[in-house]
Formats: structure tokens, C-alpha cells, sequence
């Protein structure tokens, strides 16, 4: 059987497997279990790709090619690391009563069932499916989010099953409208909302309607994205649910958001002929980079604070991707990869943080290093990472985005140095205080699992040094791919 | 200016002299039976006027000569509207004038007259019904134009008589567009009326009326002059609606033989009305004042959007 | 009646326009359920005149999906769970219902303006009725930020799903059978979540007014 049945199917078991058994005491480790087979799978389904190219999958409703296979595989590894970080932390909270065994049960399938929708928007080769993936994917972290039961949780679930609900909504308009200009080209008959197909027609597809349906899904998988002005649910649900929710919905929903933009993206360049997608991508980008920075420096919050980072990452992604061209692009893909890895780091180290003090307030956590010399270290290189410090793998990226936009678009790479700057005083200011110094913080009753942090950061390193040629190639294939 | 039309003009304005009293008797009829009351009669109506016109008219010593005859201009007023309406024919001497915006106009000219009057005396009812009323006109009259704009513009005209020419000999088609104008005309003419919900015709309780409260001062014929011209204001709503979204039967300028059957027609199709409005005026309750621009706002924003589904829609 | 299929087509449209305006000021929460199951109605009739008029079975079935879930399991559901929730004969206060209505003319406006470009070059039979669902959903939107309770909220969360529903109905001709299901299927679930999630907020704020949910602001 192709692989990709394994990549898909065993999520999906996971998810109603632990919705039985997830209270009990083994459960976090049959969800390890799960995110490893998940894993592996997408390992067989790279190679496959790498041996035989681009594929198809069940009569073309699957695609399989160099931009969403590495994302396939970055999001199953991801998975997995914050499966076995989720593992002591999970136990701690329900230690300190955080937690009740319905809950867990419905933590630990809401995870799986997440890996699943996600894994599904990325393989799928119908628009239409992404979109019900996406919006599925949205249902499952709502449940994850809220699953602390806490008055602050609540709020932030329902803020965001709405301002998600509305934006998924204009995404669905679009989408009907891309359907509408192929019809237009194809026939009733034989129309159809498979990528591929729209693609190879892509110059045939009529203007008008393809840049009303490139705002609406601009705006509605935005949303997602967490670009700037409809971000606001994004700091709030990031914040308020466990740690290992946040790891993933920084790390790993905003890429498939991002990814469902950049598929449109591609009919969109090739039917209307302008850059008028790409003009749009790099405002909404830069609008996010710059109102982020800000925000950030008046957080206090230390979830909040690297949420806001998020939104900083992202719209930096953004813009590189509206930039187009093989270096920006290049670079948004591997930006994207590292930013996964790192902010997941960064999330993992905060939340046993955040779980020693007792608290999410940045002026109560100080002196880790002093309590618990890993993850005290893990924080700060993490944060180090994400600040763009070399030899990392995002002062890499940012070095060909910002050097891209200063010979394209140099009024915007001014206001990119100076929102990045903004952002590394601010973070820096608050994490040197949290990291070294004294500390009145107790030890953690369970050991803290650190390996997925290290292997993380390690593999951002040597991103930032030395990419493997099967991955620079699958880079430059994307990146080609995505034109412009 | 053919002696056909002149008939069939004259013919209108006695038609409605004579059958307006007796659509409010019909309303009232059907209401009273709604609500499981006795009845009042048919003729009731016929009979207060009677009543009326021999009575002494008694005066306010300090009232202008704006007061005596405001009772005079307001039923000409609302004679002329009902003369201007297509009702039996669209064959009037008068059509040129039959204009969708001069009836608006004729209509708000009665309003600020009879607001004056009441104003006129000084006592408090009066100025409190006056202000009521330019509160419902002032609100009413924008949405009436818009019901009318909406009917002119399927029909190209704002002149009544062809639009009902033309709407009447259209093949049968249904125009969402006067869908919503139909909903925002019978709200509008709920308002202008003086009926439920907006105004209860038969309450004496000072501080809920507005119609009532405009004309307590005055008596004998000139409350009778005012009473006949609300019925005739009923009529000639009654008439407008009819005209624009149930034509048929209107008599052509070309078919002299069609008046005969017009009449009849024309009965009916009030009868209907009456019946209607009794339901409408027995199903719901009367609302609170400060209510009123809600509901009348939402009349206008329907005809607007009747306005911008016919261009939206093409034809429809 | 084929003649007249494209007409109460329209017809059809415009009443389901008709009713997104009387939800947006319509107070009590059990008439807002019923006018949201009229509005479903409303669509039913138009997919099976559109699967009729165009010959395509495939509108059968996607009108057979809207009238099982939006006019008969979602209403169902939404009257027993206000009947638990005990909000049945809430009357919300609402602020300023003109401007409302105003602010709604003016969205109306937009997006008739946004469709007229589109609708023009589109085949469908009833693709002029793409600027009445781009209102729709921007009415249904515009209702989900004013209300301050949760229920209607989640009503207006519904219309817009009703309204997406129909554009892609209007201009397509529906979309592909697959994706209707998944779009029913989000549907069922996102309510069914919403509906746990009332009962969750019920219990921490005791309140379903909103309004309460705002403690998580900038700083």
C-alpha cells in the first residue's frame, strides 16, 4: 500500500483509538507511539518521492510533490517531539490538578485527530478538502484549547471559533469562486476543484473573478495565518492552552494556513498576469511584521509575548512569499522549517517554565538556569535562535529576505530592520532577567523531557550551516514551483 | 380631453366620495368580527357623517383663520389624491398631474396642514399629536417615494397611470422587487393610516393616539370634513396599493366598455383589502411610540432594497 | 415553469435576503431560530428549482442535505439546547437597530457592487444572485459582531454557512459532491462544539451575555 494511506490513516485511527483509552496511564505513551508510526510513514513517503517524483495518489485525489512532502514530514517530526514533550508535561499537570482523566482522554485524541487534518490539507489534492481540512483543524484545537476548563481559556476558545468561523467562511467564497472560473474554462461537466488541474489551465482562468477569489482567500485562510488586522485571536488562543497546544499551533497550524496560500497563490500569478497577489501578500506581510513588534514590547505574558513573535515570523514569511522569486522563495520555505522547529523549542522550554513558577507572568519566572540548568539553557539558545542570532537557521532566511527586499523593495526592508529590531530588544530585555539571576523556584516533581528541545535546536544549527543537498533541492524545486 | 375621460374622471371622484365611508365601515366590520364583537354596521360611517354635518360647530374663541379652514384643504387634498389614483381607468384628465412624487407631495401638504391646526389652538393633545405626526411623516414619506421609485423603475415612468398601463399588460411575471416594495407599502400604509400597530383608530386614550389627538378639537362639519378625508386617505392608499401590484382590471383609455366591469372589480379588490387589513390590524399590538421610527425605518431600507435588487437582478 | 424558473429563482433569493435583515433585528431568540429554519427553507426550494430547471440530480442532493441539517436537525438541536440552557424567552437588548439596518444597507451596497462584475460573466441561471449571497454573508457576519449573546452568535455563525451555501449553489450550479458533505459535516460538528461550549461558559460566567468574555485584552 503507498505510504500515504499510512501517513493519513494512522492519525485518524490514533484519534479514536485514545478517545477510548486516553485517561488511563499509558495513554501518553500509545500517543507517542502513534506520532512515531506517523513519522515513519511520512519518512517512507519522502523517499518514494525522492526516488519517483512528483505522484498522484488515489485516482489524483492525493498529490505528492517537493512542497508538501518536506512540510509533511516537518509536521509528523514535530508531532512526535511534541508527543514525547507532551508526555511528563501532561503528567505534572494532572499532578497539579490541572487536569481530570475525561479531559486527557479528550486531549489525547483531539491530538491525534489535529495530526490527521493537518496531514490531510497538505496531501489533499482537491481545494475543496483543504478547505474542510482547515476548518476541521480549526474544530479539533478549539477543543484543545478550551481543555483547561479555566474562565481566560474559554474566552479564548470561543474568540477564536468565531473570528476563525468568519475568516474560514470568506476562504469557502473564494474557493467557490476559483470553482466558478473553472467552470467558466472547463465546462459544467468536467469542472472540477482539483489543484492540478486548475493549474494546467491557470493562464485560461478568467481575471475578474480570480482576484475577487484571491482576496477573499487572502483574507480567509489570513485569518489563519494570523496576519495582521485579523490576528486578534490568535495571542489569546495560543496562550491559554496547554503548552504542547501552543508548540503546535505556532509550529505547525500556521504553516498549513500559509500553505493553503501559497497553492492559490500559484493559480492566482498565472491567471491574472499582474502581481497584484504577490503586491498583497507583501503588504499584509509587512502590516503583521511591524504591528507585532510593537505589540510584543508590551507584553507581559510570556506565552503572549512569543504568540506575538509568531505573528512576526509569519507576516516575515509572508512578505518573502509576495516578494517571489527563487531566493525569497527559497528563503519563506526555509524560514518556515526553522521557525517550526525554534518556536516549538522555545514553546516546550516555556511551558516547564511556566509550570516550576507556577505562573505565565514573565516578572514572576526568574533564574532557570540556576534551578534547572536545561531548560534554563534551552530558553536562551532557543530564544537566541529566533532572534535571527547566526550561526542558526533563521539568521539564515532572514539574511536572504532582508537582503531580497533591500534590492527590491527597499522602503520595506527599512521598516523590516526596524520591526526586527524592535523585536530582539524587546524579547532579550525579557528572557535575560528570566534566565540567569537568582530564583525561588522549586524543582519539577518529573523529570522534564528536553531531548525534543535539543534535537530541535540542533537541527536548526545545522540548518543555518549546512543544508543536505536532497533538502536544498527539494528547496530550489519548490521554490521554482512557486514562480513568480 | 375627450368627453370619455372626463366621464370616467368624475366617475373616480363620486366612486370614491361614496365607497371610501364605506370601506372604513367594511374594516371595522371585519375587525369587530375578528375579534368576536358585535358589529357596528355597514352604514355606520354614513350615519356619523350625517350626524355631523347637522350639528352647531362649536370654536375655540382665539382659533385663526387657519383652523376654520384647514378641514376644507385637507379633504380637497385627499379628493384629489383619490381623483389622481387610477381606479377605474387610466383614461384621466388629470394624469399629466398624476405624478408619483405630486401625490407624495398632496400628501404631505394634508399632513402640515392638519399639524398646524391642531398646533393652532394650544392645547397640549394638539401639539402632541402634531408632533407625533411629522415624526411618522417625516419617515413614512421617504419610504412611500421609495415604493414608488421602485415600481418606476421596472415600469420606465413615474407618472401612475402608465405604470399601471404597463404593469396590467405585462405577460405575468414575478418581480422580487415589488415583492419587497409590496412589504414596505403595507407597512408604510399601516403608519399613515393610523392603524395597528402603529396607532390604534378606536382608542380614546389620549396619550397613546396620534390621529385622534390631531383632530379633538374640532366638531360638526368640520369633523366631519376631517373624518371623510381620513376614509378617503384609507381609499386612496388602498387604490395606490392595488394600482401598482394587483393592475388588472383597470379599464384602458381605449375601452370605454371596460368601465362597466371596472366597478365591480374594483369592489372586490377593496373588499379583499379591507379584509386584510382587518387581520393585519387584529394579529398584531399596538406598539410603543418611540418604536415607530424602528418600524418605519425598516420599510425604507426594504424598498432600497427593492431598488438595488431590481438593478442587481436586471428586470426582476 | 421552466419559463418561470429563473424568476422564482430570484424570488427565492431575495426572500432569503429578506429574512438575514429580520434576523438582524429581531430580538427574541425563538424567533430567530424559526426565521433562520424559514431561511433554510427558503434555500431547499431554491437548490431543488435550480436541480430541476438545469436537469442536474446533483442539486437534489445538496438540497436534501440543507433541509435535513439546517431545517431540521440544527434548529432541533438549537431549540432543546436554549430550552436547557434556560435563555428560552430571552429578549436581547439591541443597540440602535436603524443604524444597524443602515450600517446593513451600506454592506448590501458593497457587495452588489463587488458581485455585478462577476455575476455578469457568469452562465449559471441564477448567477445574478451572487451579489444576494455576498450580502447574506456579510449580513450574517455583521450580526455575529453586534449580538452580545452567545446564541445568536452562533445563529449568525449558521446564516453565514446558509449564505455560502447558496453562492456556491447561485454560481456553480453546487460544488462537487465530496466537498458538500465535508462542508455539512464541518457544520454538524462546529455546532454540536458550539452547543458544549455555551453549557461550559454558562457554568463559569453564569451569564451567556458575551460581552463578559472580554477580560483577555491588550494590556
Amino acid at each position: 500500500m503507498h505510504a500515504l494511506y499510512f501517513v493519513l490513516g494512522v492519525p485518524l485511527l490514533g484519534g479514536l483509538a485514545l478517545a477510548l483509552t486516553g485517561h488511563r496511564a499509558y495513554a501518553r505513551d500509545v500517543n507517542v507511539g502513534f506520532s512515531l508510526l506517523t513519522f515513519l510513514a511520512s519518512c517512507v513517503l519522502t523517499a518514494q518521492v525522492m526516488d519517483h517524483g512528483p505522484q498522484f495518489v488515489w485516482d489524483k485525489q492525493f498529490y505528492i510533490d517537493p512542497l508538501n512532502v518536506f512540510l509533511v514530514t516537518l509536521t509528523a517530526f514535530v508531532g512526535l517531539t511534541t508527543a514525547i514533550f507532551s508526555r511528563p508535561y501532561m503528567r505534572i499537570e494532572q499532578d497539579h490538578g490541572k487536569m481530570t482523566p475525561p479531559r486527557m482522554r479528550l486531549y489525547h485524541s483531539m491530538y491525534q485527530l489535529f495530526s490527521f487534518t493537518m496531514l490531510l490539507g497538505f496531501t489533499t489534492n482537491n481545494l475543496g478538502i483543504l478547505w474542510v481540512a482547515m476548518e476541521a483543524a480549526t474544530l479539533t484545537t478549539v477543543l484543545l484549547v478550551s481543555v483547561y476548563r479555566t474562565t481566560a481559556s474559554l474566552e479564548a476558545a470561543w474568540k477564536y471559533f468565531i473570528l476563525c468561523g468568519v475568516g474560514i467562511a470568506q476562504a469557502l467564497f473564494g474557493t467557490i469562486l476559483l470553482y466558478m472560473a473553472a467552470e467558466k474554462v472547463l465546462g459544467p461537466e468536467h469542472a472540477t476543484l482539483l489543484w492540478t488541474s486548475l493549474k494546467d489551465i491557470k493562464g485560461q482562468l478568467d481575471p475578474t473573478i480570480v482576484s475577487l477569489a484571491f482576496v477573499f482567500l487572502l483574507t480567509g485562510y489570513g485569518t489563519k495565518i494570523g496576519l495582521v488586522p485579523l490576528h486578534s485571536w490568535l495571542p489569546d488562543a495560543h496562550a491559554e492552552g496547554p503548552t504542547p497546544v501552543s508548540a503546535v499551533l505556532s509550529g505547525l497550524l500556521l504553516n498549513v494556513a500559509m500553505y493553503a496560500v501559497l497553492r492559490c497563490k500559484v493559480l492566482a500569478d498565472g491567471a491574472l498576469g499582474t502581481a497584484m497577489a504577490g503586491q498583497l501578500m507583501m503588504g499584509f506581510g509587512l502590516l503583521s511584521v511591524t504591528v507585532a513588534a510593537f505589540f510584543l514590547s508590551r507584553q507581559k505574558d510570556v506565552k503572549r509575548m512569543f504568540s506575538y513573535s509568531s505573528i512576526e515570523h509569519m507576516g516575515l514569511i509572508t512578505f518573502a512569499f509576495g516578494m517571489g522569486g527563487p531566493v525569497a522563495n527559497f528563503a519563506g520555505l526555509l524560514h518556515m522549517t526553522v521557525h517550526s522547529l525554534v518556536k516549538s523549542a522555545i514553546f516546550f522550554t516555556v511551558g516547564h517554565a511556566t509550570q516550576k513558577a507556577g505562573t505565565q507572568l514573565m516578572s514572576e519566572i526568574r533564574g532557570l538556569i540556576k534551578v534547572n540548568p536545561t531548560v534554563g539553557w534551552g530558553l536562551m539558545l532557543g530564544v537566541m535562535a529566533i532572534l535571527g542570532m547566526p550561526p542558526f537557521g533563521v539568521f539564515a532566511s532572514e539574511f536572504l529576505i532582508l537582503t531580497t527586499a533591500m534590492r527590491e523593495q527597499p522602503w520595506a526592508a527599512l521598516f523590516l530592520f526596524l520591526a526586527l529590531g524592535v523585536a530582539f530588544a524587546s524579547i532579550l530585555i525579557r528572557v535575560l532577567p528570566m534566565v540567569f539571576g537568582d530564583s525561588t523556584l522549586k524543582p519539577l516533581a518529573h523529570p522534564p523531557a528536553l531531548i525534543p528541545v535539543f534535537t530541535h535546536l540542533a537541527l536548526a544549527l545545522v540548518l543555518g550551516l549546512y543544508i543536505p543537498p536532497y533538502l536544498n533541492g527539494w528547496y530550489v524545486q519548490a521554490a521554482s514551483m512557486l514562480g513568480g | 380631453m375627450s368627453w370619455l375621460g372626463v366621464f370616467s374622471q368624475l366617475l373616480a371622484l363620486v366612486t370614491a366620495l361614496l365607497l371610501a365611508p364605506l370601506l372604513t365601515g367594511w374594516v371595522n366590520q371585519c375587525r369587530a368580527l375578528l375579534q368576536n364583537k358585535s358589529a357596528p354596521g355597514l352604514l355606520q360611517p354614513y350615519r356619523m357623517l350625517h350626524k355631523l354635518f347637522n350639528k352647531e360647530s362649536v370654536m375655540a374663541e382665539h382659533a385663526s383663520p387657519l383652523y376654520r379652514t384647514a378641514p376644507y384643504i385637507i379633504f380637497s387634498c385627499m379628493l384629489l389624491a383619490c381623483a389622481i389614483v387610477p381606479t377605474l381607468s387610466t383614461d384621466l384628465p388629470l394624469s399629466p398631474a398624476a405624478d408619483a412624487i405630486a401625490l407624495v407631495g398632496l400628501f404631505a401638504l394634508a399632513r402640515v396642514f392638519i399639524s398646524l391646526a391642531a398646533m393652532d389652538v394650544g392645547t397640549a393633545f394638539g401639539s402632541l399629536g402634531a408632533r407625533r405626526e411629522m415624526l411618522v411623516g417625516f419617515l413614512a414619506e421617504p419610504a412611500l417615494l421609495m415604493v414608488l421609485f421602485c415600481a418606476s423603475m421596472i415600469t420606465r415612468s413615474t407618472s401612475l397611470t402608465t405604470m399601471v398601463e404597463t404593469l396590467a399588460h405585462r405577460e405575468l411575471a414575478i418581480y422580487p422587487s415589488l415583492l419587497l416594495a409590496g412589504v414596505a407599502f403595507v407597512m408604510v400604509s399601516l403608519a399613515e393610516n393610523a392603524r395597528v400597530p402603529v396607532d390604534n383608530p378606536d382608542t380614546h386614550l389620549e396619550l397613546t393616539m396620534i390621529h385622534e389627538a390631531l383632530i379633538l378639537e374640532y366638531s360638526a362639519r368640520h369633523l366631519a370634513l376631517l373624518e371623510w378625508a381620513a376614509s378617503l386617505k384609507l381609499f386612496a392608499y388602498s387604490c395606490i396599493g392595488l394600482a401598482l401590484f394587483f393592475p388588472w382590471g383597470v379599464a384602458d383609455a381605449n375601452a370605454p366598455l371596460a368601465l362597466l366591469p371596472a366597478l365591480p372589480v374594483l369592489v372586490i379588490k377593496l373588499a379583499i383589502g379591507g379584509v386584510m387589513l382587518a387581520l393585519i390590524e387584529t394579529l398584531s399590538a399596538k406598539m410603543r411610540i418611540f418604536r415607530v421610527p424602528e418600524f418605519l425605518g425598516t420599510a425604507f431600507l426594504i424598498a432600497v432594497i427593492g431598488l438595488l435588487v431590481n438593478v442587481l437582478l436586471g428586470a426582476g | 415553469m421552466i419559463k418561470f424558473a429563473p424568476q422564482l429563482i430570484n424570488l427565492f433569493a431575495t426572500l432569503i435576503l429578506l429574512l438575514s435583515f429580520a434576523m438582524i433585528s429581531q430580538r427574541r431568540i425563538v424567533s430567530l431560530i424559526n426565521l433562520f429554519m424559514m431561511q433554510g427553507v427558503a434555500l431547499v426550494i431554491t437548490s431543488f428549482l435550480l436541480g430541476y430547471a438545469t436537469h442536474q440530480p446533483d442539486l437534489y442532493v445538496s438540497g436534501g442535505i440543507t433541509l435535513v441539517l439546517k431545517v431540521i436537525l440544527i434548529p432541533w438541536m438549537l431549540h432543546r439546547l436554549i430550552r436547557k440552557l434556560n435563555v428560552r424567552w430571552d429578549v436581547e437588548t439591541l443597540l440602535n437597530v436603524p443604524t444597524t439596518m443602515l450600517v446593513g444597507i451600506a454592506l448590501v451596497i458593497f457587495s452588489f457592487s463587488l458581485a455585478l462584475p462577476v455575476s455578469r460573466l457568469s452562465d449559471a441561471l441564477a448567477g445574478g444572485s451572487l451579489g444576494i449571497a455576498l450580502a447574506c454573508i456579510l449580513l450574517s457576519f455583521m450580526m455575529m459582531i453586534t449580538r452580545s449573546k452567545a446564541v445568536p452568535q452562533v445563529i449568525g455563525f449558521l446564516s453565514m454557512e446558509n449564505g455560502l451555501i447558496f453562492a456556491a449553489t447561485a454560481v456553480t450550479n453546487g460544488m462537487p459532491m465530496i466537498v458538500e458533505f465535508g462542508i455539512a459535516l464541518d457544520v454538524l460538528v462546529g455546532v454540536l462544539i458550539l452547543g458544549v461550549f455555551m453549557f461550559q461558559i454558562r457554568e463559569k460566567f453564569d451569564t451567556l451575555d458575551i460581552h463578559h468574555l472580554e477580560k483577555l485584552k491588550e494590556e
